[in-house]
C-alpha cells in the first residue's frame, strides 16, 4: 500500500526471526488516522510480536516502517513514546500500593523547584486528562482498592499522559467482566473522536465486530490481509484467522447422565481474608455430563472449585466424589480420587513455566512407575509420554517436549495442561475459565475436549466467567449467587436474561 | 612466622611479634615475612609454606599452635622453630619454646590498683583457666596482698573468667557486674574479651588495666596501666641468640624484668606518681629476686603465709 | 562477532568472564597498592599449584566448600536460601568431636559412626530452618542466621565442658585416632612408611606433609548425588516443581511443606558432612572456641553462586575457590601484599557472578549494534 500521511502506522513487509523460527514472514500493516483497528490472529500468530516490533521492544530483521507518512526506525520503548505511541499490556505494570496519579506520573514525575514532587500539581495534571478524555477514575484511590476495569484505564492515561496519539492495546478485554467490555469500547469510541488513533489486538470476534473500523489477519506469522469490519461476519473473520471454516457454536449430542459421581452438600467455605464466600452450597455432577456454573466473579467460585481440590480448607459440608468423602485431605487425594482440574489461571496453578513440556505433562503423575523405577525418574520416558500427548493434542511448535512451557503461546499451553488432565481419564473433569485469553481455534478446541470426556463417561463441572461458553457448552447450566447455587436448568429451557437476572441476584431459588 | 587466627592486626601479641621482626628487618636486613592462619586447620599447611620458603628460622605466635609447630619441628628437622606462649615437656634440639612470667608485671599492677582504689574493691577478668592465666591472676592478688600489708589496707579481689578469648561481650558483662558490685578497677587478662572489659570501664566511668600490651590508647581516661609483655623485645632476643648461635634449640626459655621483657608502661597520668616509682622500685626488688611473685594457687598460698 | 554473541549466551560464559574480570581487577588492586601484578599472579599459581603437597592442601581445602556450596545450590533450585550453611557446618562439626572424643570403635564402626553424627546434625538445623518455613511461615534467611550464632556458641560451649576440654587450650580434645580419614594416618608416619616414601618425594610430600584424607571423593561424590537427585529422580523432580512454583506444585498434590523440610534436611546434612570431614580428616582433629566464623558455609554461598547453583558446577567452583584462598597466602608471604587483595578478588568474581544476568545482556547489545551497523 501506498505510503501516506493519512496513515497514523504503516507497517511494510515486517520480518522477525527467533533462532531459525520465522515469527513474523512479511506482515502489513495499514492504520488509518482517528480508527480502530484490530489485529486479530490465533496465539502464536505473531500479533504481539508485530506490537513489540512496533514498540521497539523487539527490532524487525527486515522490512519498514512509516509513522504519518514518514519513515522511522524505533529501537526502545522510549524511542516509541517520543514518537506518540503508547502500549497497554496485557498484564498491566501497575505498583499496587501506589495511588492512581502517582502511577500515571511515574517516571515522569512532575518537580518543582530544587527537584522536588510536586504530587498537587501531578494531581492537577492528571485530572485534566481524566476530563478531557472521559475516563473517570480516582485520582487518589491505591491501585489495589480499584477494580481490573479501572486499572485498565490508568494504564491508558499513563499512555496518555506521555502524549500518545496512537495507543496499541494487548488483549484489553481478557480480563474484563461484559459490562466493563461495553464500557472498554465506548472509551476507545471516544479517544477516535478526539484524534487518537488505537490498535488493539484480539481474538474475540464480537469484540471486533462491535469496536474495530478495520481488521488486520495474520495467521502463522503470515499477512491474511485487512478487511473493512463493516463489509465482513464473524464466521469469515474466523475462518480466515484459523485457515478452516470454525464452528462458533458448539456440536453435541444429547447428553445420557449416569452416577452421581461429585456430590457437594451445604457446603461452606472461608476465603483467605477470613469472610465466608461459599454458603452452603449443595450440587451434584453426574456422569456424561457436563454442568455449567455460570455467575458473576466473586460469587464464591474459585473458593468452592479450591475445597475439592483441597487447597483451602471447608468450614462445614460435605464433597463425596463417587460416594467418597473427600473434604479437608490432601491436593493428592482428590487428585487420585480421580479428580482432574484444569486451573483457572494456567501460569500460577497449572504449569511450572520453565520446566519443559515433558516436565509439566507429569506433574500429577511422576510417581508412577511407568515414569522410571522406584525414586529414578526416566527423562526419556517422560519425553515419550509428552510426545505422545504432543501429537494427540496437536501442542505446537512440533517436539517442544524439551523446550520450556513458558515458551509456548496460551493456547499451546492450555492444551499441555488439558492434555495432562484428561489423559489420566478421570471420573471427574473440573475446568475453570479453561478458555480463558484463548483464540476461537483453541476455544473451539477446549470445548471439544470438554465433550470428547464428557461421552466418555466422565462428570464434568465447567466453571466459566462467560455466559456465551456456559449456556453453550454445558448439559446443565447452575447459577451461582453469593456462594450459593440459586437455580439449575437443563440446557435449552431457560434464556440468557433469565439466567443474567439470577446471576445479578434477582429472583429467588 | 605464622600468626594464630587471630591475624596480624590484632593489636596484641601478633602485631607485637611482627613489629619484633620488622624491627630486625630494619635493623639487621634480615628478610622476614608472615602468613596469616584463618581457622587452626590452617596452622600446619602455613608453617609448611613457611619452609617452603626457605626460612631459617620460623616462629608461631600463640600456644594455639604447640603442637602444630612441634609437628612441624619433627617433620623438618633444618630447620629452627621457636614458640610464643609456650613450653615444652619434650625437647627437640631446632624447637624453642618462649614463655614470659607474667606474673611479675602482674605483681606490679595488683600493686597500684590496691594503691590506687577508693571503693577498696578490685577486680579480676581471665579469659580462659590454665597455666598462663594463673600467672596473671595470682601474680595480681600477690601484687594486692603486698600493698595491704604494706599500707595496712584491706582491698578485695574478685576474680571470673569470661571462659572466652574472643568474646567481648561477655568480657564486658562480667566487668559491668563488677563496677556495680563496688569495685572500681578491673584488670583483665582476657585477650579480646578484653577488650569489654575496657570498654565497661569507659561506659562506668572507672578504671580498667590493660594486658600485653598498652592497651590505654583503647580509653586514655580509663586504663590506668597495663600489665607488659614485651613479645616484640622476646622475638628479637631470641631470634638473634638462636641466630648467632648462643641459643640451641631444644630449650624453653622464661622471660621478666630480668630480661626486660616484661614491665608496665611509662606513661601513668591516672596513677599517682608514688605509687608509680613504688611500683618500679618493686620491680627492682623482683629483679634481683627479693621478691618472687606467685605462678598458681600453691606457690600463691606460699607466699601468702609468707607474708 | 556472531560467535561472540553465541558463545556470550552459554551459561557458563557469565562464569568464566566474571572469573577473568574479578583477576584483572585483582590485577589493578595490586598495581595500585605498589604490588607488580606479574609476579603477584605467579606466586599465587605457584601457591596453587606449585608443589605436589600444593595442589594437595588445595583439594582438602575444597572438600568442605564444594560440599557447603553444593548445599547452598541444591537449596536454591528447591527455591530456599540457605544462608545457615556456615552454621549446619559448625553443627557438624560438634556431633563429630562430641562422638569422635566419646566413642572409640574401631575404624569400621567409628568412621562411619562420627561421620553420620557430624551429617545428623547438620541434618537436624537444616531441616529445624525447614520446618519452621513449613509449619509457621518463617523465613528461613531470618532463622538460619539466628541458627549460625546458636551453632556458634553451642561450639563455644562444649568446647568448654570439662569432659571434652583439653586443659591449657581453647579447644577440645582430639577425637579418638580411630575417627581418621587420612590416607594411611599410622603408616605413614612410621619409619617403615617414611622409608618407602622417601622413594617417591611427590608421594612423600603429598602424604607426609598434607592430610591428604577420603574428604574430596565423598564431597565429589555428594555434588554428583545431588544434580542426579535433582535431574533424574521423582524426589528432585518434586523439589524444583516447588522451587520454580510452589502453587503450582501444590496444585499438582505435591506435598509442599514435606519437600521445602526435606531439602533443607538435605542441604544442612551436606553441610554437616562437610564439618564431620573436616573433625575427622584435619589436624588438629577437634574444635576451638570460635571468636568468629570460619566461613566454610559462607565461602559456600560464594562457591554456589560462581558455579551458578549448578551442583556439578559447585566441584570446580570450590576447586577455584580454595586455590584462590589457599594461594592468596602465597601472595601474601612473598609479595608481602595483604591477603584482602585475594579477598577483593574473590569478592569481585562473586559480585560479577551476581551481575550474571549482564552478559546476555551484553550479548543482546552486541546483536543490536551490529544490527545497527548493517542498516546504515
Amino acid at each position: 500500500m501506498e505510503v501516506s500521511p493519512e496513515y497514523a502506522v504503516q507497517m511494510h513487509g515486517i520480518v522477525k526471526t527467533f533462532g531459525s523460527f520465522r515469527a513474523l514472514d512479511g506482515v502489513d500493516l495499514d492504520v488509518r488516522k482517528q480508527s480502530i483497528h484490530a489485529i486479530l490472529g490465533e496465539n502464536g500468530a505473531g500479533k504481539s510480536t508485530l506490537m513489540n516490533v512496533l514498540y521497539g521492544l523487539y527490532q524487525a530483521d527486515g522490512g519498514e516502517l512509516f509513522l504519518n507518512g514518514e519513515k522511522v526506525s524505533i529501537n526502545s520503548p522510549t524511542e516509541a513514546i517520543k514518537h506518540g505511541i503508547g502500549m497497554v499490556h496485557q498484564h498491566f505494570m501497575l505498583v499496587e500500593n501506589f495511588t492512581v496519579t502517582e502511577n500515571i506520573v511515574l517516571g515522569e514525575e512532575v518537580c518543582g523547584t530544587a527537584g522536588v514532587l510536586d504530587m498537587a500539581k501531578a494531581r492537577q495534571e492528571v485530572v485534566k486528562i481524566v476530563e478531557e478524555y472521559g475516563l473517570e477514575v480516582d485520582p487518589d484511590a491505591l491501585i489495589e482498592d480499584i477494580t481490573v476495569g479501572m486499572q485498565q484505564r490508568v494504564e491508558i492515561l499513563k499512555a496518555l499522559y506521555r502524549g500518545a496519539d496512537t495507543l496499541i492495546l494487548d488483549e484489553p478485554t481478557a480480563v474484563l467482566t461484559p459490562q466493563e467490555i461495553g464500557q472498554l469500547i465506548k472509551i476507545m469510541r471516544d479517544l477516535v473522536s478526539k484524534g487518537k488513533t488505537i490498535i488493539i489486538i484480539t481474538h474475540k470476534l464480537k469484540e471486533i465486530m462491535s469496536s474495530a473500523d478495520e481488521c488486520t489477519i495474520i495467521r502463522r506469522g503470515r499477512y491474511m490481509g485487512t478487511v473493512d469490519v463493516a463489509q465482513t461476519n464473524e464466521a469469515e473473520l474466523a475462518s480466515k484467522m484459523v485457515g478452516r471454516h470454525v464452528n462458533l457454536h458448539v456440536e453435541k449430542s444429547p447428553s445420557r447422565p449416569g452416577e452421581t459421581v461429585l456430590s457437594i452438600r451445604d457446603l461452606h467455605v472461608k476465603d483467605d481474608r477470613g469472610i465466608e464466600v461459599v454458603k452452603g452450597l449443595s450440587l451434584d455432577v453426574h456422569a456424561g455430563e457436563i454442568v455449567g456454573i455460570a455467575g458473576i466473579d466473586g460469587n464464591g467460585q474459585r473458593e468452592f472449585v479450591d475445597a475439592i481440590d483441597n487447597l483451602v480448607h471447608a468450614e462445614s459440608g460435605t464433597i463425596e466424589v463417587k460416594g467418597k468423602q473427600i473434604q479437608n485431605t490432601t491436593p493428592r487425594n482428590t487428585i487420585e480420587t480421580g479428580v482432574a482440574t484444569v486451573p483457572s489461571d494456567r501460569h500460577r496453578w497449572g504449569l511450572v513455566l520453565p520446566f519443559s513440556v515433558a516436565e509439566n505433562s507429569v506433574l500429577e503423575r511422576h510417581n508412577e512407575e511407568r515414569f522410571g523405577k522406584g525414586i529414578m525418574l526416566d527423562l526419556a520416558k517422560v519425553e515419550e509420554f509428552a510426545r505422545g500427548l504432543i501429537e494427540e493434542y496437536d501442542i505446537r511448535p512440533e517436539g517442544c517436549e524439551s523446550q520450556p512451557a513458558a515458551g509456548l503461546s496460551g493456547g499451546n499451553q492450555q492444551k499441555v495442561i488439558i492434555a495432562r488432565e484428561v489423559s489420566g481419564e478421570p471420573d471427574l473433569l473440573v475446568a475453570v475459565q479453561p478458555t480463558r485469553g484463548l483464540d476461537v481455534g483453541a476455544i473451539e478446541f477446549v470445548h471439544k475436549s470438554l465433550i470428547r470426556e464428557r461421552d466418555r463417561g466422565a462428570a464434568i463441572l465447567l466453571v466459566s466467567l462467560e455466559l456465551d461458553e456456559v449456556m453453550d457448552v454445558s448439559d446443565t447450566i447452575a447459577v451461582i449467587h453469593d456462594g450459593q447455587i440459586v437455580g439449575s436448568f437443563e440446557q435449552g429451557t431457560v434464556t440468557e436474561e433469565q439466567i443474567g437476572l439470577l446471576m445479578a441476584g434477582g429472583g429467588s431459588k | 612466622m605464622v600468626t594464630d587466627t587471630g591475624g596480624v592486626s590484632d593489636q596484641s601479641f601478633n602485631q607485637s611479634s611482627w613489629e619484633g621482626l620488622q624491627q630486625l628487618e630494619s635493623d639487621k636486613g634480615w628478610e622476614v615475612s608472615y602468613i596469616e592462619s584463618k581457622q587452626e586447620s590452617d596452622y600446619a599447611t602455613n608453617l609448611d609454606k613457611a619452609v617452603d620458603d626457605e626460612a631459617n628460622l620460623v616462629w608461631g605466635i600463640g600456644f594455639n599452635m604447640a603442637d602444630a609447630v612441634a609437628h612441624s619441628a619433627q617433620t623438618n628437622p633444618d630447620v629452627q622453630f621457636a614458640i610464643i606462649d609456650n613450653a615444652y615437656d619434650e625437647s627437640q634440639s631446632n624447637l624453642t619454646g618462649v614463655t614470659f612470667r607474667a606474673q611479675e608485671p602482674s605483681f606490679l599492677v595488683g600493686y597500684i590498683a590496691a594503691r590506687t582504689t577508693k571503693t577498696n574493691k578490685i577486680g579480676f577478668v581471665g579469659g580462659i583457666t590454665g597455666v598462663v592465666i594463673d600467672q596473671f591472676d595470682y601474680g595480681y592478688r600477690a601484687g594486692v596482698d603486698y600493698a595491704n600489708k604494706e599500707a595496712g589496707t584491706s582491698v578485695e579481689v574478685q576474680g571470673q573468667y569470661a571462659d572466652s578469648f574472643s568474646d567481648a561481650a561477655k568480657g564486658k558483662a562480667i566487668a559491668s557486674k563488677m563496677f556495680s558490685d563496688g569495685c572500681d578497677i578491673v584488670f583483665h587478662a582476657a585477650g579480646g574479651a578484653g577488650a569489654g572489659v575496657i570498654e565497661a570501664a569507659k561506659e562506668a566511668n572507672q578504671y580498667a588495666i590493660g594486658v600485653d600490651r598498652d592497651q590505654n590508647y583503647l580509653a586514655p581516661d580509663n586504663v590506668i596501666t597495663s600489665a607488659l609483655k614485651r613479645v616484640d623485645k622476646a622475638i628479637i632476643e631470641v631470634s638473634t641468640q638462636i641466630e648467632a648461635g648462643t641459643l640451641k634449640g631444644g630449650s624453653n626459655i622464661e622471660l621478666g624484668f630480668k630480661e626486660d621483657c616484661v614491665g608496665i608502661p611509662e606513661k601513668h597520668d591516672l596513677i599517682a606518681d608514688d605509687v608509680y616509682q613504688a611500683a618500679l622500685a618493686l620491680s627492682e626488688k623482683i629483679k634481683d629476686g627479693s621478691i618472687v611473685p606467685p605462678m598458681n594457687k600453691d606457690s600463691y598460698d606460699k607466699y601468702v603465709a609468707s607474708l | 562477532m556472531k560467535t561472540i554473541v553465541k558463545l556470550l549466551r552459554k551459561p557458563i560464559a557469565a562464569s568464566i568472564l566474571a572469573i577473568a574480570v574479578g583477576f584483572l581487577i585483582a590485577a589493578i588492586v595490586l598495581a595500585i597498592a605498589g604490588y607488580a601484578p606479574g609476579p603477584s599472579f605467579a606466586a599465587l599459581f605457584n601457591g596453587m599449584i606449585g608443589k605436589p603437597k600444593y595442589i594437595s592442601n588445595v583439594v582438602i581445602k575444597a572438600t568442605p566448600l564444594i560440599l557447603t556450596g553444593t548445599a547452598v545450590a541444591f537449596a536454591f533450585k528447591t527455591g530456599l536460601f540457605n544462608i545457615g550453611a556456615e552454621g549446619q557446618y559448625v553443627t557438624g562439626t560438634i556431633c563429630a568431636a562430641i562422638v569422635g572424643i566419646s566413642c572409640d570403635f574401631p575404624p569400621v564402626l567409628q568412621v562411619p559412626l562420627v561421620i553420620l553424627a557430624g551429617t545428623l546434625g547438620g541434618a537436624a538445623c537444616g531441616a529445624l530452618v525447614g520446618w519452621l518455613k513449613a509449619k509457621f511461615g518463617i523465613n528461613e534467611v531470618i532463622t538460619s542466621i539466628m541458627l549460625n550464632w546458636i551453632s556458634l556458641y553451642a561450639c563455644n560451649f562444649v568446647v568448654n565442658v570439662p569432659a571434652f576440654h583439653q586443659p591449657e587450650s581453647t579447644s577440645t580434645y582430639a577425637v579418638n585416632p580411630s575417627s581418621y580419614t587420612m590416607i594411611l594416618p599410622k603408616w605413614k608416619l612410621s619409619e617403615e612408611g617414611l622409608a618407602t616414601l622417601k622413594g617417591t618425594p611427590w608421594l612423600y610430600e603429598v602424604l607426609v606433609k598434607t592430610d591428604v584424607n577420603v574428604g574430596i571423593l565423598i564431597a565429589v561424590a555428594c555434588a554428583i548425588l545431588i544434580a542426579v537427585l535433582l535431574k533424574r529422580t521423582k524426589m528432585g523432580y518434586e523439589m524444583r516443581a516447588v522451587g520454580l512454583n510452589r502453587e503450582a506444585a501444590q496444585f499438582a498434590g505435591i506435598n509442599v511443606n514435606r519437600n521445602i523440610v526435606t531439602c533443607m534436611l538435605i542441604s544442612g546434612a551436606l553441610c554437616g558432612l562437610a564439618g564431620a570431614l573436616a573433625v575427622t580428616g584435619l589436624e588438629p582433629h577437634n574444635i576451638s572456641t570460635l571468636a568468629a566464623f570460619e566461613n566454610n558455609g559462607f565461602n559456600g554461598l560464594s562457591v554456589a553462586f560462581i558455579a551458578g547453583s549448578s551442583p556439578i558446577g559447585c566441584i570446580f567452583a570450590g576447586f577455584l575457590f580454595s586455590g584462590l584462598i589457599y594461594g592468596g597466602q602465597s601472595v601474601q608471604q612473598v609479595m608481602g601484599a595483604p591477603s584482602d587483595i585475594i579477598n577483593i578478588m574473590i569478592g569481585t568474581i562473586v559480585f560479577l557472578m551476581a551481575l550474571s544476568q549482564v552478559v546476555p545482556m551484553v550479548a543482546d547489545w552486541l546483536e543490536r549494534r551490529e544490527k545497527g551497523v548493517a542498516n546504515a
